[in-house]
C-alpha cells in the first residue's frame, strides 16, 4: 500500500527532516507515527500525497512513485487518500455540511449520491445534527470530526491523519481515534502522526518511532 | 459526460455570483467609446461614399459671355475623353431655381436683374477642376470632388484613430479582467490550498474564474450597448431637425445585428483572456504545505 525506501527530505536553506527512513505499510494496517516536535512526522506524512517531494530514495503509494509524479496527476493520486491535517483546514465561511462536500464536488458523483455520501460520513464521525452549524461554531474536538468526515467521504483506502488528538483532553481523543480504529476494523490502511505515546500504547497498534529524522 | 456538464453548470453558477457589476460597469463605458464611434461612422458611410462617386464640378461663366462662346465651350467639354457629362444650366433657370427659394425671390425681385451668370454641371473621371478654371470664358470653378475627398480622409483618420482606440481599450479589458480574477484568487487563497490539498485539478478550480472573465466581457458589452442605443436615441433627436432641415431623413443608425453580437462576443473573449493569463500565473503560485 505505502513503501519508503530510503527517503531522504532536506528542506531547502533548512536542516535534514528526514534520513534514510525505510518502512511498508500492508494493506489494512493501522500504524501510529511517535517522536518529539520536529522529528520529522508531518514531513513524512506529506510525502505520501505529494504535498512534499523526497529529496532522494523512492516513496510508493498503491504502485505509483508519488516523488516521481507529474504535477498534473498529484489530483487523482489525492483522491485516493484521506487527509486529516494537523491544522484541519476547514472552511469558515460555509457550513460542516458543506465542508464535507467539498471532496466531492469535484469528483464525477451524482448530486443525490454526493448528498448521501456526506451524510453518511457525518453520521459516522457523529455530527450529523450540526450539519447546518458553521465549524467556528464546533469545540476542537467535533471540528477534528468534521475534518475526519471530510477525508473519507471520498471512501479512500488510505487515511492520513497528523495530529487528530491534538489539544483534545483525553476522553475526546479517544472518542477520535475510535473513529479510525472503526474506519481501519472495515478495512480501511490507517496512518496517525501523534506525540502522545500513552494513548497509543492502549491501541497495541503498530508504531514507527521517529527521531530526528530517522526511524529508531 | 454528465459530470463534465453539471462541472461547467456549476461553474458558470460559481463565476456568476462572483460577477462584480460595478466592474462590468467599468468595462461597459470604456466599450461605449469606440462601439458608438463605429456606428456614426458607419451611418457617414454611405453618405460619403456618394459623394466620393459623383465628384461634380460646376463652371461659372464670364457674365459677358455670349451664347455662341458658351456653347462653343459646351462642346469642348463633351469632346474631353476625361469629361463624363456636361450639362448647360443657362442663367435664367438658375434663376428661376433660386426664385422658387422661399425668401430669396423678394431679393431678387428687388435686384431687378439677373445677377446670376451661365453655368456648366461637368462630372468628371479625374480631379481637372483647376485644369477647367484656366478656360477661357469661365470665371469660378467650385469642385465637390475636393470636398469628397476631404470627408474620406477626415473619415480614414477618425476610423484609424477609433481603431487605436479600441486596441487600447481592448488592452484595458484584458488588464481589468486580469486584475478583478488576481483579487478573487487571493480572497479565496483558502479555498483553493484546500481544494487542491483534497484532489482539485488546476482545471476544475480555475474554471469558474475563466466563466467570470467571459461574463464579465458580455455583460460589459452588453452596458456598452446599450449606452450606445441611448446616446443615439438622444443624438438622433438633433440629427432629425438638422436633416429635415436640409430635405434629408438622414438618422445615425445603431450597429448591424450581427456587428452587435460580434462586439459582445469580442468582449467575452477578451475578458476570458484577462482570466486565462490571471489563472496561469496567480493559480500556480498557490501551492499548499
Ligand atoms: N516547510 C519547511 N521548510 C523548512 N523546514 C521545515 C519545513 N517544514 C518542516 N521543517 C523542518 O523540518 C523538521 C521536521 O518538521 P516536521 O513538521 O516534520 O516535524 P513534526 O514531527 O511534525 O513536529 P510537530 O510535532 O511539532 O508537528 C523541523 O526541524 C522543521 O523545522
Ligand atoms: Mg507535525
Amino acid at each position: 500500500m505505502v513503501s519508503f525506501a530510503a527517503v531522504a527530505k532536506h528542506y531547502p536553506g533548512g536542516q535534514q527532516a528526514l534520513k534514510d527512513v525505510t518502512f511498508s505499510l500492508e494493506p489494512g494496517e493501522m500504524v501510529f507515527m511517535t517522536g518529539r516536535s520536529g522529528a520529522g512526522k508531518s514531513t513524512l506524512l506529506k510525502l505520501i500525497p505529494a504535498i512534499e517531494r523526497p529529496t532522494a530514495g523512492s516513496v510508493i503509494v498503491n504502485g505509483q512513485n508519488v516523488g516521481a509524479l507529474k504535477r498534473s496527476a498529484v489530483p487523482y493520486l489525492r483522491r485516493n487518500i484521506g487527509l486529516v491535517f494537523q491544522d484541519q483546514k476547514l472552511l469558515y465561511d460555509r457550513s460542516v455540511y458543506d465542508n464535507v462536500m467539498l471532496p466531492l464536488s469535484f469528483s464525477a458523483h451524482p448530486a443525490k449520491e454526493a448528498a448521501r455520501r456526506a451524510r453518511a460520513a457525518l453520521d459516522k464521525v457523529g455530527l450529523l445534527a450540526r450539519e447546518r452549524a458553521n465549524p467556528i461554531q464546533l469545540s476542537g474536538g467535533e471540528q477534528q470530526r468534521v475534518a475526519i468526515a471530510r477525508a473519507v467521504v471520498n471512501r479512500p483506502g488510505l487515511l492520513v491523519a497528523d495530529e487528530p488528538t491534538a489539544n483534545l483532553d483525553a476522553e475526546s481523543a479517544a472518542r477520535i481515534l475510535d473513529i479510525f480504529v472503526a474506519f481501519h476494523q472495515v478495512g480501511v490502511t490507517v496512518v496517525i502522526a501523534t506525540h502522545d505515546e500513552g494513548l497509543v500504547s492502549r491501541y497495541g497498534k503498530r508504531v514507527l518511532r521517529l527521531d530526528a529524522g530517522r526511524l529508531a | 459526460m454528465r459530470a463534465w456538464l453539471r462541472h461547467h453548470r456549476e461553474a458558470l453558477w460559481a463565476g456568476l455570483r462572483r460577477l462584480s457589476y460595478l466592474n462590468a460597469i467599468v468595462v461597459g463605458i470604456a466599450l461605449a467609446l469606440p462601439t458608438g464611434g463605429y456606428a456614426v461612422l458607419e451611418s457617414l458611410r454611405p453618405a460619403g461614399a456618394r459623394l466620393a462617386l459623383e465628384p461634380r464640378i460646376s463652371l461659372f461663366l464670364e457674365p459677358e459671355l455670349r451664347r455662341a462662346d458658351a456653347e462653343a465651350l459646351g462642346k469642348r467639354l463633351s469632346a474631353d475623353p476625361r469629361v463624363e457629362t456636361v450639362r448647360f444650366v443657362p442663367r435664367e433657370d438658375a434663376l428661376k431655381e433660386m426664385s422658387a427659394i422661399q425668401g430669396l425671390s423678394e431679393v431678387i425681385a428687388a435686384l431687378g436683374r439677373n445677377p446670376l451668370p451661365d453655368a456648366f454641371v461637368v462630372t468628371t473621371r479625374q480631379d481637372i477642376a483647376a485644369e477647367l478654371g484656366k478656360l477661357p470664358g469661365v470665371a469660378y470653378v467650385q469642385a465637390d470632388a475636393v470636398w469628397a475627398r476631404r470627408l474620406a480622409a477626415a473619415a480614414a483618420v477618425v476610423e484609424l484613430g477609433l481603431s487605436l482606440l479600441t486596441l487600447l481599450l481592448g488592452a484595458a479589458l484584458v488588464a481589468v479582467t486580469f486584475n478583478t480574477i488576481r483579487l478573487q484568487i487571493l480572497t479565496r487563497r483558502d479555498e483553493i490550498e484546500v481544494s487542491k490539498l483534497l484532489g482539485a485539478t488546476d482545471a476544475f478550480i480555475g474554471r469558474p474564474f475563466y466563466y467570470l472573465g467571459f461574463l464579465q466581457g458580455i455583460v460589459g458589452g452588453v452596458v456598452a450597448l446599450a449606452l450606445v442605443a441611448v446616446a443615439l436615441a438622444l443624438l438622433n433627436r438633433e440629427v432629425a431637425t438638422l436633416a429635415e432641415s436640409y430635405g434629408s431623413n438622414f438618422r445615425v443608425g445603431f450597429l448591424p445585428t450581427l456587428e452587435a453580437l460580434g462586439a459582445l462576443l469580442g468582449a467575452g473573449v477578451l475578458g476570458w483572456m484577462g482570466a486565462r493569463l490571471s489563472v496561469r500565473r496567480h493559480l500556480r503560485a498557490i501551492e499548499p504545505s
